[in-house]
């Protein structure tokens, strides 16, 4: 029945960004235009990034706020070996950013498992250090436009297909991890793990072990999310992403993923970004102020929160035979 | 209500004295379960009344709706001799009742003194709480229990012994009449419990009416007046303990018709299959040892905390032994994890299912292949069809029925739930099958059905190891019984040397 629930929280959230396009639409037709679409997907494709690692940490009943501070890290350190090594070709620097992602992620997750330090200490922790490390590096200076180099700056704007590769970076993640999530033994750890902690255990599988994945799967996405952050907008800087990551929870909340763990899709988490990336490119365009962009988007957390506490709440012992096959 | 305190009369005078509390034929029922039917219990000022029975017996019901936190579906509450009824834990409190329990439930974090009036703080101006005034009350009750305690101090820096003295405090605070004390002794040395005995006379002399609800019945002896059996949620006996002994408490207690019939089995046991030597943990059990046969069913018995879950999490890979070698099939293996445990085919059912069992969040074949994935996955990748064919399989042979195996644990029966988590087990093809508590808290029916699947996993050479603390159960399915009590195997038993009488007496250490 899972699926059915599921697919159904996934059509109403299809359905609800169906509406909102419906009503910007009656205002100012030009949102809808495909090429205006394409930019809006582009624009969203850091978010989505960074809510399916996010989501995959929630599902483990863990929370990744460093995911930003881990963006702007990343992204200052490839920005500075740009700068010192203009000739390092693209995707070295990918792999760089990914592998660097991915030790910061570690480090959280090394802390939660080993430590056994509740996760939002941890990252709560990990994100100012992390911030406080780019002013160490960067000694609070800008690494600017200019200092960049083309190839550094041109790849997330190469177009394939009509798409910015920034695009095809986010699609390919969604269909990398969707496999990942559901035809994996990984994937279904991280569903068990945060399910049911206990009956997990019990089943031979490393809780600890599992959330460290999650952190580390998270960091790493935040990390190529660095790169593509720095390079599209063509500077790093110590705020770089601020504040970013209570965006990253917020479009998990929306797309269904269940703050207690154990429930959550790649999809549902790509679907709650694309909802705040909408409102976020629409609101200004229709001309209202960006105050009322944030109550939106603060509403619209709260109603995903009710209807998925809504749909999760406790039926009751089921006891009558009949009621069984009836849910 | 302060009657003669000295006037020890060992007549269970009901005609002499007006019981301060009494239930008059009390049944409570739950869902396929009647967990107390028809009792009675009488408590008399400064009088102690042990009530005793086993496991299950119905004390902790008995427990629950003296203090409110049940309601009787029949018969009544009596105080003074005028019914009432205890609709919340408020009430009871109102009405003098106060319990305290096995394991204390205070607050850590608010000190001795906060503990002691939560609730019925003294208030000053403004209807602000009188901190100076509850200072001094706290501490003038705690110097009338004796207790060297400064009520300032925050109540998780003392020891198991102090909370209790401050369980009591609280109850004396609000001027409890009936002070009902579950298994208080539990976890106290045996110089706490000397100056707990203390106590207990002089809330006697107070003229409080105690209910002393224990398992040891030395303790009995020493501090009770009367006493009150319980069995299978019946009264079976009340009276002086004067007037009885020992023996027949335990047989009170034990003794019963057979309700329920166990599955045939031939107790033909096999070749060794697992045998323990000086299993041992630092703080929960010591020189374990035993074997263990194909085709066999182990029961394990004690009372609760007598260290057998805890042996058989460390057995499981849950937690470490300090030392002590394992061997299965007469190789010497090493368990670390449950993982390691589940590859040398031993799986432990536990006994909270709802909590360590399934995961209601996703579908039945999710949950059946959970611990078999190194068998349906290669190189990390899940082979669905592969799934579905074990899940099939094994749910088609506990005589599952559910939409389709596609469904969410959670929309199942609790029946059905628990034939997922024993599918689980099954179908990474154990040698050992270790079930805690196999049939605790489901109905007659459902037990028949676990009691029929155990022999028959038996009967396919699996061995079983079954921790129980129900007599009949242990009686009726183990070839062999181990009694554990303190930590450690009080006794071994089989044969015609399995009777109520002796589990009772190595489990209680008399």
């Amino acid at each position: 029945m899972s699926k059915h629930v599921l697919m159904s929280r996934e059509m109403l959230l299809t359905g609800a960004i169906i509406l909102l396009l419906g009503i910007i639409a009656s205002r100012f037709p030009a949102f809808i235009a495909p090429s205006n679409l394409v930019n809006v997907f582009n624009d969203t494709a850091p978010l989505i990034l960074l809510a399916i690692g996010q989501m995959i940490v929630i599902l483990t009943r863990c929370i990744d706020l460093s995911v930003a501070a881990n963006l702007a890290l990343t992204g200052m350190v490839v920005a500075m070996i740009n700068v010192a090594m203009p000739e390092l070709p693209v995707p070295v620097i990918i792999v760089i950013s990914i592998g660097f992602g991915a030790l910061l992620g570690m480090i959280n997750g090394v802390l939660v498992w080993k430590l056994a330090i509740p996760p939002i200490v941890v990252t709560l922790g990990t994100m100012t250090i992390f911030r406080g490390t780019i002013f160490l590096l960067s000694d609070g200076k800008w690494v600017n436009s200019h200092e960049f180099s083309d190839t550094f700056k041109a790849f997330p704007r190469t177009e394939l297909i009509g798409l910015p590769l920034m695009s095809w970076i986010a699609i390919a993640a969604v269909i990398f991890f969707t496999l990942l999530m559901s035809r994996t033994t990984l994937g279904r750890a991280f569903y068990a793990a945060g399910g049911n902690p206990h009956a997990a255990t019990y089943a031979g599988i490393d809780v600890g072990k599992t959330q460290f994945w999650a952190f580390t799967i998270s960091g790493a996405l935040a990390g190529l999310t660095g790169y593509l952050w720095v390079s599209r907008f063509a500077v790093a800087f110590v705020d770089l992403a601020g504040g970013f990551e209570l965006n990253v929870v917020a479009a998990c909340v929306i797309g269904g993923v269940a703050i207690m763990g154990g429930i959550g899709t790649v999809v549902g988490a790509m679907l709650g970004s694309l909802f705040l990336g909408i409102i976020s490119n629409a609101l200004p365009v229709v001309n209202i102020s960006p105050f009322w962009q944030l109550a939106i988007s603060g509403s619209a957390i709260i109603i995903a929160v009710a209807l998925n506490a809504q749909a999760n709440r406790d039926k009751g012992r089921i006891i009558l035979k009949r009621a069984e096959h009836a849910t | 209500m302060l009657m003669h305190p000295d006037q020890k009369s060992d007549l269970l005078g009901a005609e002499t004295e007006t019981p301060v509390l009494a239930l008059n034929r009390v049944t409570k029922t739950f869902p396929g379960v009647t967990a107390l039917s028809e009792v009675s219990l009488v408590l008399f000022p400064g009088k102690v009344t042990a009530l005793v029975g086993e496991n299950g017996a119905g004390k902790s019901t008995v427990v629950k709706i003296l203090t409110g936190i049940y309601q009787p579906d029949g018969g009544e509450i009596e105080i003074d001799g005028a019914p009432c009824r205890f609709p919340n834990s408020q009430a009871a409190g109102d009405a003098g009742v106060t319990a305290i329990h096995q394991e204390t439930v205070l607050f850590d974090e608010l000190s001795v003194a906060e503990n002691i009036f939560l609730g019925h703080a003294p208030r000053g101006r403004f209807g602000l709480i009188d901190t100076a005034e509850m200072i001094e009350k706290a501490r003038a009750i705690l110097v009338s229990i004796g207790a060297q305690i400064d009520p300032h101090t925050r109540l998780k820096d003392l020891g198991i012994a102090n909370k209790h003295l401050v369980a009591i405090a609280r109850a004396l605070s609000i001027d409890a009449r009936v002070v009902i004390m579950d298994e208080p002794t539990a976890a106290l040395s045996q110089k706490e419990i000397e100056e707990l005995y203390v106590l207990v006379e002089e809330l006697k002399d107070q003229g409080k009416a105690i209910l002393f609800i224990s398992h040891k019945f030395d303790e009995i002896f020493r501090i009770a007046d009367h006493y009150t059996v319980f069995r299978d949620g019946a009264l079976v006996g009340t009276g002086s303990i004067a007037d009885v002994s020992e023996g027949e408490l335990v047989k009170m207690m034990v003794g019963r018709d057979v309700s329920q019939i166990f599955p045939e089995r031939d107790h033909n046991v096999g070749d060794e299959i697992l045998v323990v030597e000086g299993y041992e943990h630092p703080t929960e059990f010591a020189d374990i040892d035993f074997t263990l046969h194909r085709g066999e069913i182990l029961g394990f018995y004690g009372l609760v905390g007598a260290g057998r879950s805890e042996f058989m999490q460390s057995l499981f890979g849950i937690t470490q032994p300090a030392s002590g070698t394992l061997r299965i099939d007469g190789e010497k293996v090493v368990i670390r994890s449950p993982a390691d445990a589940v590859a040398n085919g031993i799986v432990y059912v536990p006994e909270d299912r709802g909590k360590q069992g399934a995961i209601t969040a996703l579908p039945i074949f999710q949950n059946v292949t959970l611990p078999s994935l190194g068998r349906t996955s290669r190189n990390g990748f899940l082979r669905l069809a592969e799934e579905f064919k074990l899940a099939r399989e094994y749910t088609e042979r506990l005589d599952l029925r559910a939409a389709s195996l596609d469904t969410d644990v959670g929309n199942l029966s609790g029946g059905n739930q628990q034939k997922v988590v024993i599918a689980k087990w099954l179908a990474t093809q154990p040698k050992v099958i270790i079930l805690d508590e196999p049939t605790k808290g489901i109905d007659i029916g459902s037990k028949a059905a676990v009691h029929e699947f155990m022999a028959e996993l038996a009967a396919q050479g699996l061995a079983v190891i079954m921790v129980s603390s129900e007599i009949p159960e242990i009686m009726g399915m183990s070839d062999r019984v181990i009694v554990m009590r303190e930590g450690r195997i009080a006794a071994e038993l089989s044969g015609d040397q399995i009777t109520p009488e002796s589990l009772v007496r190595h489990a209680a250490g008399i």
